[in-house]
């Protein structure tokens, strides 16, 4: 029983690393809480799902796709938009992004309006019985795609140039720009490949949760949590946080009831707030 | 001077704006009446924390929600009368603010944002499962007042009224006196306002508890007004936002500004998307956008003295 | 390194010292910004506190302060024991301090700056009188013509006299000035000391922070070092900036030998 539910746990867990990672991203390298990430993740799933009723294509393989189709759209943001407002104070920037929120919303639910919708794998792939635990196959490729792309996102921050100069401007902005990196370009950079990350990501929920903009707040919330659980700004945090508020919303649902998990999860940001503003990793540079 | 003449001018504009809704007898003047009240309060408490202080509170929505569940309870559930119950909308909230700033107000910039914010998502969710006191998502009825339809509305006018001006006048107080000092400093620079012995933790929890009473008071009225409440109204994260917005447009930090940005606002909301229907949040967000994109110091008509000399308008002098 | 307090009148010995510091301790990670200070001041001194960089003097001004608390050791004010009390608290309690990087409320007028010294610490609550305060400290500094200017407005060296300014308005006891004279040219470093001499004359106890040897010569009968976090001297200034350890600490011989490229500064001595 225990052992089913922690698998459960770490199964969603693995999920919430990719649905956090560009969240975390974003706050930590332009300081900018990104409302619209939430947003980004249905925008995905909403991809996934058109790629899968018109051309069959399972969300899986959709990832990568619909993940490079948000990154120039992203940028573009980022760069005519975003940028302009980016060394503002916390109060402007979370307006703006708020706003564009709004927008975006609003647009998702006249394009798909607000029923819910969700792929249906055929054929169904079925589950995995090991004796003491049965884990559905969906979910475990969902979640192992989920650390994938997490995992190549460490590496592209780790081993390429763009990767070093996203950790440099995190680390040190002033320093970073008289290293020769252009901060803006790094910012805009860094915006699209969160966005790009958020919708692979959401591709992956597609086949597993129902797909609505209003989703996007739930989303959003999870990101908040988990890099507060997390720590602010590495990628292990994310993954340590997303496998945390995995393990413990499977195991609030089990003591609460479902409806509570989300409840727990906020109730638990604020606690930790409270305790260690810093997360339990502590600040690190994004490495 | 200009600590005077502005809260005046509000007061005058309002009066004005009373007199009109009141003789004019329309329900639909009257009802936007109210409704300014009701901004105008909202965005001048708003801006004790969020201007003055400088710390991003998102969480009028917990203020205006708690207050507004405190009052339908008492009246529901209690047979409180509609005063006290109002009253004591105000008190609960104002008891929230209180523990909230012991837990939240060291925290600075996101964290403080995020940690405000997410009060009224946690007490959206306990107004939906602590069913045996709030009835849950079936929400609450209130009891109507027995008076004449249109002499509730104009009673409901009154009372947003008293309560808007009551917290123009606080914050036109707090403004000129030590706390309105002390505020600007934790605003500009914290550290340095603790090296010159101002208690900024003390300033800060004042600052949110007084801008959580109005919201608190308005919130049960609210609930009478429109006689019927339930957790996502009452908690709705636009509530936190909007005078926000309303701030940001007549300029964060003065005592009219947010009096202003609420008339704006209101206006703006009326002429142009009420009539958008499916697309009324997303021009909300187009405003917010615009704004913030080319108008961060608000619309400055906050400097009569300014309009009226016809000097080209200066760099803003404070950022918000 | 016992303290020289031979030129000081015994009531010093009498009453408690007005500033002590009994074995503080900070340490920031792996780094022991102050190690094991035990230090006393009498009232109406004015004290040299001198080091190379990195060795603990503005963690030393921000123990006092309250604005970081010692991990381990004592802090008195008149007795008292002031660590761990909130930064505001001590501020109230008649500490005042500048900072090396000034930090003025840069939205606020020059006098409402130093008003709001006065008024939260200096004991004149009201505003309107808070500012009169200001107005005269403001003539006091050399600032009155700017004294409408908002702080951000103000040249770095104006900066430096508001910051002095707004400590003083706080009616201070004892007073930390740390490196109020970085960065000034000749002769606004000459009317700096004036003032601290105008000030020192009024009776308020002053902790001179300095780079400068030759500030501390001219405006310290004592002088106190510190290196690596500790004291290492402490004594008549005279004496101390001939103690040839001090110079040796100070210009660095040691570190020289293993980190070649830097030079002593000339204008040390």
């Amino acid at each position: 029983m225990i052992a089913q539910i922690l698998a459960n746990g770490l199964l969603l867990g693995g999920l919430y690393a990719a649905i956090a990672a560009g969240f975390s991203l974003v706050w930590g390298v332009l300081n900018i809480i990104n409302l619209l990430h939430g947003s980004f993740i249905v925008l995905g799933a909403y991809g996934a799902f058109f790629l899968h009723t018109a051309a069959g294509v399972s969300p899986f393989a959709a990832a990568p796709a619909v993940g490079a189709l948000m990154f120039p759209l992203a940028y573009a943001l980022q760069t005519m938009v975003i940028n302009r407002v980016v060394d503002r104070p916390v109060l402007i920037t979370l307006t703006l992004t708020f706003g564009l929120n709004l927008i975006l919303n609003n647009l998702m639910l006249l394009a798909f309006k607000a029923d819910y919708r969700k792929v249906v794998l055929d054929p169904p792939l079925g589950i995995l019985d090991l004796g003491a635990i049965v884990l559905p196959v969906d979910r475990l490729v969902a979640t192992a795609c989920s650390l994938l792309l997490v995992l190549a996102l460490w590496s592209l921050l780790r081993l390429t140039r763009i990767g070093r100069a996203i950790v440099a401007v995190r680390m040190d902005r002033d320093a970073a720009a008289l290293m020769g990196i252009d901060v803006r370009a790094t910012y805009a950079l860094t915006f699209a490949l969160a966005a790009s990350l958020a919708a692979a990501a959401g591709c992956l929920l597609a086949p597993l949760f129902p797909i609505s903009p209003v989703a996007s707040a739930t989303y959003l919330g999870k990101a908040f949590v988990i890099c507060v659980l997390g720590g602010l700004g590495s990628v292990p945090g994310v993954v340590v946080g997303g496998f945390a508020l995995g393990v413990m919303e499977s195991l609030g649902a089990l003591s609460l009831g479902p409806e509570h998990a989300g409840t727990l999860a906020f109730l638990l940001l604020l606690l930790l707030l409270l305790v260690r503003p810093s997360g339990l990793l502590g600040r690190r540079g994004f490495d | 001077m200009r600590g005077l003449l502005l809260p005046l001018l509000s007061g005058v504009a309002l009066l004005a704006a009373a007199a009109f809704a009141t003789l004019a007898g329309d329900a639909y003047a009257l009802r936007l009446a109210t409704t300014l009240c009701l901004y105008i309060g909202l965005a001048s408490s708003w801006n004790v924390i969020g201007g003055f202080a400088g710390y991003p509170s998102f969480a009028t929505a917990a203020f205006f929600g708690i207050g507004a569940y405190a009052g339908s309870v008492l009246q529901a559930g209690y047979g409180v009368a509609a005063p006290l119950a109002w009253l004591s909308g105000g008190i609960v909230a104002a008891l929230l603010a209180a523990g909230l700033g012991y837990c939240i107000l060291h925290l600075r910039g996101h964290y403080f944002a995020i940690a405000s914010l997410v009060v009224a998502d946690v007490l959206r969710e306990v107004a939906n499962s602590w069913i045996s006191l709030t009835n849950g998502g079936m929400g609450i009825s209130l009891p109507l007042l027995s008076i004449g339809v249109e002499d509730q509305a104009r009673l409901y006018f009154w009372v947003f009224g008293a309560v808007a001006a009551l917290s123009v006048a606080a914050a036109w107080l707090v403004d000129r006196g030590r706390l309105g000092f002390a505020l600007r400093c934790v605003e500009q620079n914290e550290t340095a306002a603790l090296m010159l012995g101002v208690d900024t933790r003390r300033a800060k929890r004042a600052a949110l508890v007084l801008s959580s009473l109005a919201p608190g008071i308005m919130g049960a009225v609210y609930a009478s007004w429109v006689s019927y409440i339930d957790p996502t109204d009452a908690f709705d994260v636009l509530l936190s936002v909007k005078p926000i917005i309303m701030a940001l447009l007549g300029g964060v930090g003065t005592v009219a500004g947010p009096v202003f940005g609420a008339a704006a606002f209101l206006a703006l909301e009326e002429l142009f998307w009420r009539n958008l229907l499916e697309l009324h949040e997303g021009a909300l967000g187009l405003l917010v956008v615009l704004l913030v994109l080319f108008l961060p110091g608000g619309i400055r008509l906050v400097r009569p003295r300014r309009l009226l000399a016809f000097r080209p308008l200066a760099k803003p002098g404070r950022t918000p | 390194m016992t303290p020289a307090l031979s030129d000081a009148s015994s009531t010093v010995f009498r009453d408690p010292p007005l500033l002590e510091l009994r074995g503080a301790t900070r340490r920031f990670g792996g780094i022991l910004a102050l190690n094991d200070v035990s230090l006393s001041i009498g009232k109406g001194e004015v004290v040299g506190l001198i080091g190379p960089n990195g060795a603990g003097k503005t963690t030393f001004v921000n123990v006092v302060s309250g604005l970081v608390r010692p991990d381990a050791g004592q802090v008195l004010l008149e007795g008292r024991r002031i660590d761990g009390l909130p930064a505001d608290r001590i501020a109230r309690g008649g500490i005042a301090r500048t900072f090396q990087v000034v930090q003025p409320f840069p939205r606020m007028s020059a006098i409402d700056n130093v008003a709001v010294g006065a008024m939260f610490a200096g004991g004149i609550g009201d505003p309107a009188a808070a500012r009169h305060e200001a107005r005269e400290l403001l003539a006091f500094v050399g600032l009155e013509s700017v004294q409408d200017r908002p702080a951000a407005a103000l040249t770095l060296a104006d900066r430096k006299r508001l910051e002095f300014a707004k400590s003083l308005a706080m009616k201070p006891r004892f007073l930390m000035l740390d490196e109020v004279n970085a960065g000034l040219n000749a002769a606004e470093l000459d009317s700096a000391l004036e003032l601290v001499a105008r000030v020192a004359g009024t009776g308020i106890t002053i902790l001179l922070i300095e780079h400068l040897m030759k500030v501390v010569r001219r405006a310290c009968p004592r002088t106190v070092v510190l290196h690596q976090g500790r004291v290492l001297a402490d004594g008549p200034t005279a004496e101390i900036l001939a103690d040839p350890r001090v110079v040796d600490a100070y210009l660095g011989v040691r570190d020289r030998a293993r980190r070649p490229g830097i030079e002593p500064r000339r204008d040390l001595a």
